[in-house]
């Protein structure tokens, strides 16, 4: 303890040991949690055969027939026919025709990941947009029953998503809305938008009132003050809140099973049902859940200064 | 004040909309731009307010409004024609004498206790061992939050396959390590270890939620507590026991709240991993209402039932929430 105290560090510094065994024991724990994320990653560069074989096999011949057969839809022919055709296209026609097998047409990924970017930033945009404006409202005047109402919109997001899909199924068969953009962009931000107010409420609070009120003593009205001078200061906030919401209405699983089913159904309800011949084709399954989870990996990184106060609904700041 | 307007205008993050006024006045009518310029706060914050309280009426109490209306009728959704019949309070008796739904209240209850209590030991553990600081840890709590921020939907599907009996990774590894053959168990298809596999997976998703949690509540403890103690001579066991547990106390409470609400709907990744079997061992709330709004198609029942999971939820949170002021306070 001597050395400790004459040291310049603090006294209540860890030892260099307890240090090593922490991070040994942290690493430890990230490089086992990321192992099924690695495994669907390689499993999305195996054959069929390969990625069922036992046992599962770490060292194979990387292919792209995942992502060919993700992308086209394949049809069984005689290799009388296939030696018929003229030559393979490219590399997907070849993979396809080792398999006595054509290309018979586009499979229907593309277009379910489109509903899925489609919905997912047009329900941000309108999250983000209502959240913004509600969150000043809240951060800045006298609002009656201001607890309430913001309680009010903390609590809708309590309700277990089955439980209102009812009704909203109901509701959306009589005004048209079912298995539609707008009704998934409506719905994703009716969810969203509690946490948009929340987080946002938080950040419009942290800038100081005096830089509105000195705009406004130049002459600015309330609202080109807010325009001005609020939302240029808040746009780290809001871009938080922005991939927060993307993030929800990207993943989101419940609604889009129950209430879409074919133009508008998004990518997390279609890739459970990718089917090969004879079963789940994996390496497909792998191709396409590698594709999805990219752009969020993407998201986690750059959000993670912000990821606290998101998930906690602005509760927990650092 | 004036120095304040200066340093408004030095501010580098207003000048691109500098011009802004004037474009707005060109862009708006003269006697548009005399309303909006006219417009009491009073008027600006209702203006605000409005469309997302408007929303939030039409797409959730609405509904939850209906969904009230329905639990008191025999009414089935694929059978819009067929006339409806008001029941009064006997959805409700059934659900509450209703053998199954006890049955799916018990496996929710299993899975609750199991997930909380596995994320917040495994969850508080890391956190503790992050906070010591060692270098790089900042990188290495990125990596770990990965799981969360992904689809449970999606990634869970993908765990069918891991837990396949032989080929599966899971099986594998298990094997790997204990010696027991890897074709011997079956995580989904068994009776005694499907619930198991559920657990496991939120676990995985969920445990980083709990740490990056905790690890905000050990950041706010004081360094000097820890200087006194140490000062005093005090162990770091007694520390840790003293000290560090009942300060971050309030942030595992607050973790526990959010997965506890969030684990007794849960929905999606249940549904794809085992969608409530085999038989029903894994059924969790969620998944009966499912099955009997949108496979049996009794929606004055499953409507019902919703209301009283609703308020189940509803009323356990704001217990919750009055505990954790009260610890908070302390």
């Amino acid at each position: 303890m001597s050395t400790a105290l004459t040291s310049a560090h603090s006294i209540a510094e860890p030892s260099p040991g307890a240090k090593r065994v922490a991070a040994a024991v942290v690493i430890l724990y990230a490089v086992i949690s990321l192992g099924p994320l690695a495994w669907i990653f390689l499993t999305s560069l195996k054959s069929p055969p390969d990625s069922i074989s036992y046992p599962p096999k770490l060292v194979f011949e990387p292919t792209l027939e995942g992502y060919c057969n993700l992308f086209t839809t394949r049809t069984r022919q005689t290799p009388d026919y296939i030696r018929s055709l003229p030559p393979a296209a490219g590399r997907c026609d070849e993979i396809t025709r080792s398999r006595n097998m054509v290309i018979a047409g586009p499979s229907n990924y593309v277009p379910r990941f489109i509903n899925s970017l489609v919905i997912a930033f047009g329900s941000t945009a309108l999250s983000v947009l209502l959240g913004t404006a509600a969150a000043y409202a809240f951060s800045r005047f006298k609002v009656p029953l201001k607890d309430d109402l913001l309680f009010f919109i903390l609590s809708t997001r309590m309700m277990p998503p089955i439980a209102v899909a009812i009704p909203i199924y109901l509701m959306y068969r009589e005004l048209g809305l079912s298995d539609t953009w707008l009704g998934m962009i409506l719905l994703y931000t009716s969810v969203n938008v509690s946490l948009a107010v929340w987080l946002l409420k938080g950040f419009i609070d942290e800038i100081p009132r005096e830089y509105e009120e000195a705009a406004m003593i130049d002459g600015y009205t309330r609202l080109q003050a807010f325009f001005k001078v609020v939302l240029p200061q808040a746009t780290t906030g809001i871009v938080a809140t922005a991939i927060f919401c993307l993030i929800f209405a990207w993943n989101e699983y419940a609604f889009a099973v129950l209430l879409t089913s074919g133009e508008a159904q998004t990518a997390p309800p279609f890739i459970p049902i990718i089917i090969g011949e004879g079963g789940q084709d994996w390496p497909a399954v792998a191709a396409a859940t590698t594709l999805f989870l990219i752009p969020i990996l993407v998201f986690t990184v750059l959000l993670r200064n912000h990821l606290l106060r998101g998930i906690t609904f602005g509760a927990v700041r650092k | 004040m004036s120095s304040l307007a200066q340093k408004l205008a030095s501010e580098r993050a207003v000048r691109p909309v500098q011009d802004l006024p004037e474009r707005l006045a060109q862009a708006t009518p003269e006697g548009m731009a005399r309303r909006l310029k006219g417009l009491s706060d009073r008027a600006i914050a209702w203006m605000f307010i409005t469309p997302t309280i408007v929303l939030l009426l039409a797409i959730n109490i609405f509904p939850l409004i209906w969904t009230i209306q329905l639990s008191f009728t025999n009414y089935r959704a694929n059978r819009p024609n067929a006339p409806v019949r008001n029941v009064g309070t006997d959805n409700y008796h059934s659900i509450l004498t209703d053998p199954d739904i006890w049955a799916a209240m018990q496996s929710t209850a299993h899975f609750v206790f199991w997930t909380i209590l596995l994320q917040t030991l495994i969850g508080f553990a890391l956190a503790y061992l992050i906070d010591r600081k060692f270098r790089g840890h900042a990188f290495w709590t990125t990596v770990i939050l990965i799981p969360m921020m992904l689809s449970p939907a999606v990634v869970g599907n993908f765990w069918t396959f891991l837990y396949q009996p032989q080929i599966g990774l899971f099986n594998y590894a298990v094997s790997f390590l204990t010696g027991v053959p890897p074709s011997s168990f079956e995580m989904i298809g068994s009776v005694r270890l499907a619930p198991w596999s559920i657990i496991i997976v939120d676990t995985w998703m969920w445990t980083p939620y709990v740490m990056l949690i905790c690890l905000a509540g050990l950041r706010s403890i004081p360094e000097y507590l820890y200087e006194a103690a140490e000062v005093d001579r005090a162990s770091r066991w007694r520390q840790f026991w003293t000290i560090t547990v009942p300060m971050a106390l309030p942030f595992v409470m607050l973790a526990v709240l959010f997965r506890g609400i969030e684990n007794f709907k849960m929905f999606d990744m249940v549904n794809l991993l085992t969608s409530g079997g085999p038989g029903s061992t894994t059924e969790v709330a969620s998944i009966t209402l499912k099955r009997e709004a949108f496979e049996k198609w009794r929606t004055g029942y499953a409507s019902a039932f919703a209301i009283i999971l609703f308020v189940a939820v509803f009323g356990l949170a704001n217990i919750y929430v009055k505990a954790l002021n009260r610890v908070k306070s302390r």
